[in-house]
């Protein structure tokens, strides 16, 4: 049996509807910070897979992919950086409860 | 030349107070003097012309704002008889008042009042602005110095800041003066649009010139004259505005409302502003156009009986007034209307023009012993402590300077034979008979009522009855040197006034006039003026129940002249009942409800709607991946719907 795009195709699909359940019903600050990875790595293994299936004789989807992981490696360190500050100055990062900027 | 200047130099800094004051006046005083001897005895060809005419001398004049060709307007100093007598008129009564302030603005152990220097400002002011009015060379240098004597007139009727009645005085001096200047501006606009100019040397030669060689038009009055609007010529019109102006600055009927209100000022302010100078300015507008008003003879009709009627009125009404300050307020409305009479009658054919040397004779005296009666009656405030005489009886014996220089004053007034008052009283009597016998009869009676009031004021005072001291205090006395010498010498002035041969330096056209004393008006006046204060005397010499008896004989006369003839009631019923009510109070709804409605509803809807939609904006990311979701879901089911429909 030859493994075909479809194959991978699946498990990136989940991977990426498990992260939009995840931001939306998950309360907690890294709990949705972590499905927000989840989401950003399916769209990256949809970018190699494209690549590799579709334009063998091209390197741009694997350069976008490590450009992606690189950009999300610094977006995970800013926000977790916000959160501990967050935590530390209302013990909390239950993002429904944190309304004190509000009006 | 050069002098002249230090006449304004030295008034710009107004931040003198006390003996800097005094000495800044004293030195203005004399530079005035030494102009006004220049111009009358130099014999300096600039001033008097070969035949002895006297001449309009313009020292200097720039184009001060210069818009365009034909409307430029200049600032200058103008010199002809009438400004050289306003200037020495001005400067020494304003030099006496600065004197006398020192001992007036003290209370009885020394203590200077407090905002002394402010007040000392404001003299200033007032002076450099007067100053500036009485020798402008165009109508519109006038009117802005016209406005500052206006403003600072305000200022110092409102002087004690603290008392509502002082303030509520002050605005309605001021509004009611601004009212009329309204009028003097429409009517400025009206001749400058015409005439094409502001200048008074124009304006007056061209009107000379037409009265000289009787023809009454002029090239540059013609268009004016030719039109006529509402039944008169439009040069009418502007005249009467003009002259509106006047009304308001010299507190003619009807706009006089505000002069006896003005007397919440300061005394010396009283005798400064509203006996002596700034009063008679709307005298000295219509003199320093009266070349004009000859050209329209209706004007002068309308000045002389807007005069008489207010000589009367305000000559019954002071008969009845209790508060020394009022009867002498009254007085001057009466005198300044007596010298608009004068000019009223004025025509260069009866008496070559006597009424205006008459008019401008009155001013230069008036001045003089209405000051004096103002400054006396300070003195009496100081020393009593209440402007009302009922707490002044018989006070000849503790204060004699002060008794002897009101009586002085009050014969001037009276027009008694040596003192000032019965010469230039006499002139106008003279002038008035030459015009119109009824004229003449009115005026002679108000001139009884003037000597009847005033010694009736003064009998009051000095008479009566012996004064008592009130428990606790001590008896009144004459007050400091700074207070009795003005006192002394506007008295001597008083005295030797009338002897001044004035026909020889101010007439309408600047030749000379000889004044003969014509003895028949003399005689009746004099006879009227002794026969008024020796009913006075009667009645008010000794405390007698006759005045009592008098006032119940014509109740309804003198409920009337008490209460002024009810002016104030019926401008409180004008202003408050008709205008505010009337106009204001729809102008108010419509500006509330309609103007203020419409731009209010487009702010609530705004709002409205904002508050309904904030809701969805809440910052709750979760809640807009959500809202995002179903959408694309939803778009995804109408495409796929529609796809499959396809």
């Amino acid at each position: 049996m030859e493994i075909t795009l479809i194959y991978y195709l699946i498990p990136s699909l989940i991977m990426f509807c498990a992260g939009v359940y995840g931001f939306v019903t998950r309360k907690n600050m890294i709990a949705m910070l972590i499905s927000l990875e989840l989401m950003l790595n399916a769209v990256d293994i949809n970018f190699v897979l494209f690549n590799r299936y579709l334009y063998p004789e091209q390197q741009e989807g694997m350069f976008f992919t490590l450009f992606a992981i690189a950009i999300a490696a610094a977006e995970t360190a800013l926000a977790i950086a916000i959160i501990i500050n967050v935590f530390r100055a209302v013990k909390n990062i239950n993002a429904a409860d944190l309304t004190e900027m509000k009006h | 030349m050069f002098l002249f200047l230090g006449l304004f130099g030295n008034k710009l800094s107004h931040r003198m107070a006390g003996i800097l004051g005094t000495c800044g006046m004293g030195v203005t005083l004399a530079l005035a003097y030494t102009v006004a001897f220049t111009y009358f005895f130099s014999g300096n060809p600039e001033f008097v012309s070969a035949t002895g005419d006297r001449l309009q001398s313009v020292i200097f004049n720039i184009d001060w704002l210069h818009f365009y060709d034909k409307l430029t307007i200049g600032i200058g100093f103008l010199l002809d008889p009438i400004s050289a007598l306003l200037l020495v008129v001005i400067t020494t009564i304003s030099f006496m008042v600065h004197l006398y302030s020192n001992g007036y603005m003290r209370d009885h152990h020394g203590v200077w009042e407090t905002g002394f220097q402010r007040f000392y400002a404001f003299l200033s002011l007032f002076s450099f602005s007067m100053l500036g009015l009485v020798v402008a060379t165009n109508i519109f240098q006038m009117y802005i110095f016209w406005e500052l004597v206006g403003a600072s007139s305000y200022l110092l009727i409102g002087f004690y800041y603290t008392k509502p009645s002082a303030v509520s005085a002050s605005k309605k001096a001021f509004i009611v003066t601004r009212f009329a200047d309204l009028g003097f501006l429409i009517g400025i606009l009206i001749l400058s649009f015409y005439t094409g100019t502001f200048d008074f040397g124009e304006l007056n030669s061209a009107a000379m010139g037409a009265v000289a060689d009787h023809s009454y038009t002029a090239p540059i009055f013609s268009s004016m004259q030719g039109t006529i609007f509402m039944g008169g010529s439009v040069m009418t019109w502007a005249l009467v505005l003009i002259f509106m102006g006047g009304m308001g600055k010299s507190a003619m009927m009807p706009l006089h409302i505000w002069l006896p209100d003005a007397m919440e000022g300061p005394t010396p302010v009283s005798a400064l502003i509203h006996a002596a100078t700034m009063v008679v300015a709307g005298v000295y507008l219509v003199a320093r156009l009266f070349p004009l008003y000859l050209l329209e003879v209706t004007s002068l009709e309308i000045v002389t009986w807007v005069g008489a009627i207010t000589a009367l009125y305000a000559a019954m009404v002071a008969c009845t007034q209790v508060d020394i300050k009022r009867v002498l307020a009254f007085s001057t409305i009466s005198q300044i209307a007596f010298m608009m009479v004068s000019l009223g009658v004025a025509r260069p054919e009866i008496h070559e023009g006597l009424g205006y040397m008459a008019s401008m004779f009155h001013l230069f005296t008036h001045a003089m012993f209405k000051a004096l009666l103002f400054l006396c009656a300070g003195a009496l405030i100081h020393a009593i402590g209440s402007n009302d005489y009922t707490a002044m009886h018989g006070l000849r014996k503790y204060m004699p300077v002060t008794h002897i220089t009101f009586l002085i004053g009050c014969l001037a007034i009276a027009g008694i034979i040596p003192f000032a008052g019965f010469f230039s009283k006499d002139e106008i009597l003279a002038a008035t008979l030459g015009n119109s016998t009824l004229v003449y009869v009115w005026m002679s009676g108000v001139a009884g009522l003037t000597a009847f009031y005033m010694f009736r004021l003064y009998y009051l005072i000095f008479w009566w009855k012996e004064h008592k001291i009130p428990q606790g205090h001590h008896a009144p006395h004459d007050q400091p040197w700074t207070m009795t010498v003005p006192l002394v010498i506007l008295a001597a002035i008083s005295c030797v006034a009338g002897m001044v041969p004035f026909g020889e330096f101010v007439t309408w056209n600047g030749e000379p006039y000889h004044i003969h004393l014509d003895w028949t008006v003399a005689g009746i006046s004099l006879a009227v003026a002794v026969a008024a204060i020796l009913l006075a005397r009667v009645m008010y010499r000794k405390e007698n129940p006759l005045p009592q008896k008098m006032k119940s004989a014509f109740p309804r006369l003198w409920t009337w002249c008490f209460h002024r003839f009810y002016w104030d009631e019926l401008y409180y019923f004008i202003t408050h009942k008709i205008i505010f009510n009337g106009i204001c109070r729809p102008i108010a709804w419509f500006d509330r409800h309609i103007i203020d409605g419409t731009m209010d509803m487009l702010a609530n809807i705004t709002q409205k709607s904002s508050y309904a939609i904030r809701g969805l904006q809440s910052g709750n990311l979760q809640m807009y991946v959500w809202i995002y979701l179903i959408g694309v879901l939803l778009l995804g089911a109408v495409t796929a719907i529609v796809v499959i429909a396809l």
